[in-house]
């Protein structure tokens, strides 16, 4: 479990990364936390002869709160989300969810911005923020640009951001509602078998929004606007929630592994969505 | 004198002996991080050794090429079969009488295999070592089932063939295939077919005990320094039984015995992975010859859960006869064992199957046959006992899932089937059917406590009034009760039965009073967590009357411990602690004497008082052990040699038998597939108990690796042989998360023929806690019309019960 040789820097701001990105081209790769990329280099199955640190770059690390929107920089880990109350309370989605990634040790070290950019399908962050709606913000030698969320994924490991480019922030506003991260695990560390995310707002007693997305369902995280659409209007009744499922199951594509066959997942997206919903609706 | 106040009460306080909850001496430094670990082993010029790996599970090698390795800086040579040849060592001997490639040796039989071992300056070098040797490999046909392998042309073990292509025995009889080991069997085949085909009642079942792994938290590793001015070997390493290790090193490595010592440091878990032999060890002591330095093999996670040690593998299938009031009266068990790609498994000689035969479990059961046929598959070699003695845990698991299976077929509860069963106190000695005498016993006060302990009756009320309301739609939840009495047979054991490659299984003790009252006692053991420096020493304060604090015990060194066969199958108390106690009961009958010369009396007018020898009738007039210890070694005394000393090698008469009622209560969620453990309530009786609190901890330690076992860990293989869980990703090890609170409770029938009524009980709980928690789970669905289904009970094969069951609408 020894990578294979690699060179390291560290340099002191966005500049010095992106130049040394510019210069190495896909034989560079930023780490953050560390705790995606450095199991692969150990397993050999990220080759990655440059390796660029971004601890040493200041501003990246803020969590920023304003009337109506939140701003977390790429290097905020999943413990200071956890441990910022301002955030809890703005978007208290954004702390159920952490608290059910990984351990403790690893969210001191991991961040928000390397589970986002990773792309591995078993990352919770990105289905989360599609559930969100949040905005990507990445940089590159030609500047910055925005990326929604939603249009992030491509494959697995494959995103819209550019080899040359860092993720620096992620934006959205300040969710209203009911929510609910609900995750399904075999064990405490383990990516999910299966999980769901889900904003509700409420009027009366009808469903004026939903967002749903599903993590570790497919190659990619799924947000599934037909699930929400399938919610708004009702009073949440069996029907409406029945609909949702079936408009999930239509978009995932789960694959076999040791935490089951395909049957026992798409069930498993079933239940724990409508468990989701039905904890979101408490809420709203 | 402060001796004059201190009432007796206080003097057997003083003393920490027997049954006091004593802290463990070996915390101080564990959790300080000053354990010694062989990883922590550092030596001047050490050099570091590790595997080209297969990537196949079945594959001729064409070609080895180490010419681009070689050039890797740091790289010093690269070891292939072809290298050892010329040694006699590209093969080495397995304790089941199998040998097994070190490297291979044209072909590779298990994905993981070594195939060539690198000597690299360090251990950065050692990996891109490996990565440049080139192997072609030439795929062949991969058996991963035992059943399809005894069917099967494609020939595993060319080399257990004889010339001509016949099928000669092998180490333990007739083979009756190519992929076949042996057969072994126990019990009276006919009668049992007999009382089979004319009970009442026969239930049958088919149980497949997957493969999994003991996975310590330290993996294997060993350091190896042959000193080529003084000739002498030593060899470090995570060693369960460090003079069988020196043992084999000397019969394979021409080494004379004398110039090889063997040290296990200290071992951070063995669980039955460290007690065999495997090729990092051959390969670094001749590495180690070759350079005349040091070098050091230390195993990576997947390597210790690919390549050394797996555990179980049984597929079992079990038929129980019985009157149709419950009376059991015949059992037949019939298992087909999956050893992998060479027999490796670690039991005593005569026993190809361990002590599968205590497959009749605690019950009265007056005929039984067991038959075990041992099969080559493509994968890793192994079968060790898992926190277990012998494969016991598949014993029990086999006959309590039986009792299960059969009180379905009676329609009749659980715990009353085993009641009516249970061997009588009165019958002890009891005789098996199977061919072990159970020392002793006392199921049904055990049993009768357990189930008032957890309300047994309310449990099930409470049981049937949730299976109504998950008819009636009000819950989507059910709820188990696991139940499990078991009966263990560890302290293996006597030598006219038990050896491993000829070396009786006795163990030892030596004992040295120093002069001024403290003492260091060595033994044939080696602890491996189970806190032997804490619990030896007390019992030695109990025989010899010094305080336990002042005696130091040491194990693991070959050249200062006295030869024992090490630490495994729980034999440790019952056969080393009998040493102990023993050698300690000579270091009184001496002192005796000494005591009756410093008071001028005769020896037998004075006797022992906790911590002191008194003039019978005249307990004021006494001599303390610590007076004596010093007088062994000033007062000329006529007829006495001088010094304080006493060894003992203790052969025991017959095994122990620990034995237990556990009870397990959990919720399913029937939708998810996950269980809730609501309550796990454990009994155990493992005669005198030494030290409360080491027995509480190890209960809690084995039945957390039950838990592993029966809800989830497992060694999976795809149809082409890879191993699908070879990381803690998916091997599960419990974390304090996932582990339930648990509440301990006992008995204590003492063995009566050990000399302080102990029996081990570091194995109880996993080899209780398997089936117990597995039952839970298959109770949940009984009354469904589920009668078995295997383990591991993950969330997806629960879900899968479930949704056959048709419980998903
Ligand atoms: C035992 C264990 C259990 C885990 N369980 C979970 C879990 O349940 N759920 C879950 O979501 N995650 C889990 N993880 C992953 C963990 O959350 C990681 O920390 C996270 O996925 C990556 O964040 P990082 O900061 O460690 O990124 P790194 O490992 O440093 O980087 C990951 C990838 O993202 C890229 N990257 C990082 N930052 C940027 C950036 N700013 N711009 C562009 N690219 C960037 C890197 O180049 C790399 O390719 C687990 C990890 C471990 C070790």
């Amino acid at each position: 479990m020894i990578p294979a040789a690699f060179e390291y820097y560290r340099p002191k701001d966005m500049t010095g990364v992106l130049s040394l990105l510019g210069e190495h081209g896909d034989n560079a790769r930023v780490i953050a936390g560390g705790h995606s990329l450095i199991p692969m280099m150990k397993l050999r199955m990220a080759d990655v002869p440059h390796l660029i640190d971004l601890q040493g770059v200041g501003g990246l690390d803020d969590i920023e709160l304003s009337a109506n929107s939140i701003r977390i920089g790429a290097m905020v880990t999943q413990h200071d989300i956890i441990d910022h109350n301002g955030l809890a309370s703005a978007a208290p989605i954004l702390r159920e969810a952490a608290l059910q990634i990984a351990d403790p040790q690893v969210r001191y070290m991991g961040t928000v911005g390397g589970n986002v950019a990773n792309g591995d399908p078993g990352n919770d962050m990105p289905g989360l923020m599609q559930c969100l709606d949040a905005t990507f913000t990445v940089v590159g030698l030609d500047g910055e640009r925005d990326i929604p969320a939603r249009q992030f994924y491509e494959a697995a490991y494959m995103t819209a951001r550019e080899d040359e480019e860092v993720l620096t922030s992620i934006t959205m506003l300040i969710p209203a509602g009911g929510y609910a991260y609900e995750k399904q695990k075999r064990k405490i560390g383990d990516y999910a078998t299966a999980a769901a995310a889900v904003l509700l707002t409420k009027e009366g007693n009808t469903c004026k929004s939903a967002s749903i997305a599903m993590t570790n369902l497919s190659d990619i995280p799924v947000y599934s606007e037909e699930a929400g659409a399938a919610l708004v209007g009702s009073s949440l009744d069996d029907t409406a929630i029945k609909a949702a499922v079936t408009a999930v199951l239509g978009d995932i594509d789960p694959s076999e592994d040791n935490r089951g066959p395909v049957a026992f997942k798409k069930h498993l997206a079933g239940v724990i969505l409508r468990r989701a919903i039905e904890r979101a609706w408490s809420r709203a | 004198m402060k001796d004059e106040v201190e009432s007796r009460e206080d003097r057997v306080a003083g003393l920490k002996g027997m049954g006091c909850s004593r802290k463990r001496v070996e915390d101080a430094r564990f959790t300080q991080g000053k354990g010694n670990y062989v990883d922590d082993l550092k030596l001047d010029g050490m050099l570091f050794g590790d595997f080209v790996r297969s990537p196949y599970a079945h594959a001729r090698i064409v070609n080895i090429d180490t010419e681009a390795a070689l050039k890797v800086p740091g790289v010093l040579a690269v070891l292939t079969a072809k290298d050892l040849e010329p040694l006699g060592l590209h093969w080495m001997p397995t304790l089941a009488g199998d040998k097994q490639m070190v490297l291979a040796d044209g072909k590779v039989l298990f994905q993981g295999q070594e195939v060539a071992y690198v000597v690299v300056q360090d251990r950065y070098a050692a990996a891109d070592g490996i990565e440049a040797v080139e192997v072609d490999y030439e795929e062949l046909p991969v058996l991963v089932n035992p059943f399809e392998a005894l069917k099967s042309d494609v020939v595993l073990r060319e080399d257990l063939l004889a010339e001509d292509g016949s099928i000669p025995d092998g180490a333990h009889g007739p083979r009756k295939h190519h992929n076949h080991i042996f057969t072994w069997e126990a019990g009276d085949k006919d009668p049992t077919l007999e009382v089979i085909d004319n009970a009442d009642v026969v239930a049958e079942e088919t149980m497949y005990y997957h493969r999994t792994h003991p996975c310590p938290l330290e993996t294997c590793g060993c350091v190896a320094s042959m000193d080529k001015v003084n000739g002498k070997l030593t060899l470090w390493g995570t060693f369960q039984a460090p003079h069988a290790i020196r043992t084999v090193v000397s019969l394979i490595s021409g080494i004379e015995e004398h110039n090889i010592r063997v040290i296990s440091p200290d071992i951070g878990g063995g669980f039955g992975n460290k007690v065999g032999a495997y090729p990092g060890y051959v390969c670094s002591v001749v590495a180690s010859i070759v350079t005349g330095k040091p070098v050091k093999w230390i195993e990576d996670r997947m390597d210790n859960l690919m390549t050394t040690a797996f555990a179980r593998d049984y597929h079992m299938t079990g038929r129980i006869a019985a009157t149709k009031e419950g009376k059991i009266t015949g059992v037949h068990c019939s298992v087909t064992a999956d050893h992998g790609g060479f027999d490796a498994c670690a039991d005593p000689t005569k026993f190809p199957a361990g002590f599968m035969n205590i497959c009749t479990g605690s019950y009265d059961i007056p005929t039984a046959y067991l038959e075990v046929d041992g099969v080559y598959t493509n994968k890793a070699p192994g079968g060790v006992s898992y926190r277990c003695s012998f494969r016991v845990t598949e014993a029990v698991y086999f006959i309590e899932r039986m009792i299960e299976v059969l009180a379905i077929k009676l329609n009749m509860d659980a715990a009353e089937l085993r009641r009516i069963n249970f061997i009588k106190k009165e019958q002890f000695p009891y005789q098996a059917a199977l061919g072990w005498e159970y020392d002793s016993g006392d199921y049904h006060t055990a049993w009768d406590k357990a189930l008032k302990a957890v309300d047994y009756d309310g449990l099930r009320a409470e049981q049937a009034q949730r299976v109504e309301d998950f008819k009636a739609g009000k819950t989507r939840k059910l709820m188990g009760i696991g139940l499990t009495f078991f009966t263990e047979i560890v302290g293996a054991g006597p030598v006219k039965n038990c050896d491993i490659l000829g070396l009786g299984m006795f163990d030892s003790c030596e004992i040295r009073i120093h002069p001024t009252g403290s003492a260091i006692a060595r033994l044939g053991t080696i602890s491996q967590g189970q806190g032997h420096a804490t619990t030896f020493a007390q019992i030695l304060a109990s025989e010899i009357g010094l305080p336990a604090d002042s005696i130091t015990i040491e194990e693991g060194d070959t050249d200062t411990a006295p030869y024992g066969l090490g630490t495994y199958g729980s034999r440790s108390t019952p056969v080393a602690g009998a040493a102990t106690a023993m050698a300690g009961r000579k270091i009184r009958a001496k002192a005796q004497m000494i005591a009756a010369y410093l008071l001028e009396v005769h020896d037998d007018d004075v006797e022992f008082d906790v911590d002191r020898f008194a003039v019978k009738g005249a307990p004021e007039k006494f001599k303390t052990m610590n007076e004596i210890a010093f007088a062994a070694y000033n007062q000329a005394i006529p007829g006495i040699e001088p010094g304080l000393e006493a060894v003992s090698y203790y052969d025991p008469p017959n095994m122990t038998y620990p034995f237990g009622a556990y009870v397990c209560v959990m919720d399913i969620d029937v939708d998810t597939g996950v269980p809730v453990i609501r309550r796990f309530y454990a009994l155990d009786d493992c005669g005198t108990r030494i030290n409360p609190m080491i027995i509480e901890g190890q209960v809690h330690g084995g039945l957390t690796e039950a838990l592993a076992v029966a809800l989830g860990q497992e060694i999976a293989y795809d149809d082409m042989g890879n191993v699908k869980t070879g990381t803690l990703m998916d091997f599960f090890l419990p974390t304090a998360w996932e582990v339930p609170n648990y509440e301990t409770d006992h008995t204590v029938t003492p063995s009566p023929h050990h000399p302080i009524g102990a029996k081990g009980v570091g194995e109880s709980p996993h080899v209780g806690g398997v089936p117990c928690f597995s039952n839970a789970v298959q109770d949940a669905f009984r009354p469904f019309g589920n009668t078995h289904t295997n383990m591991p009970h993950d969330h997806w094969r629960i879900w899968k019960t479930a949704n056959e069951l048709g419980l998903h609408g």
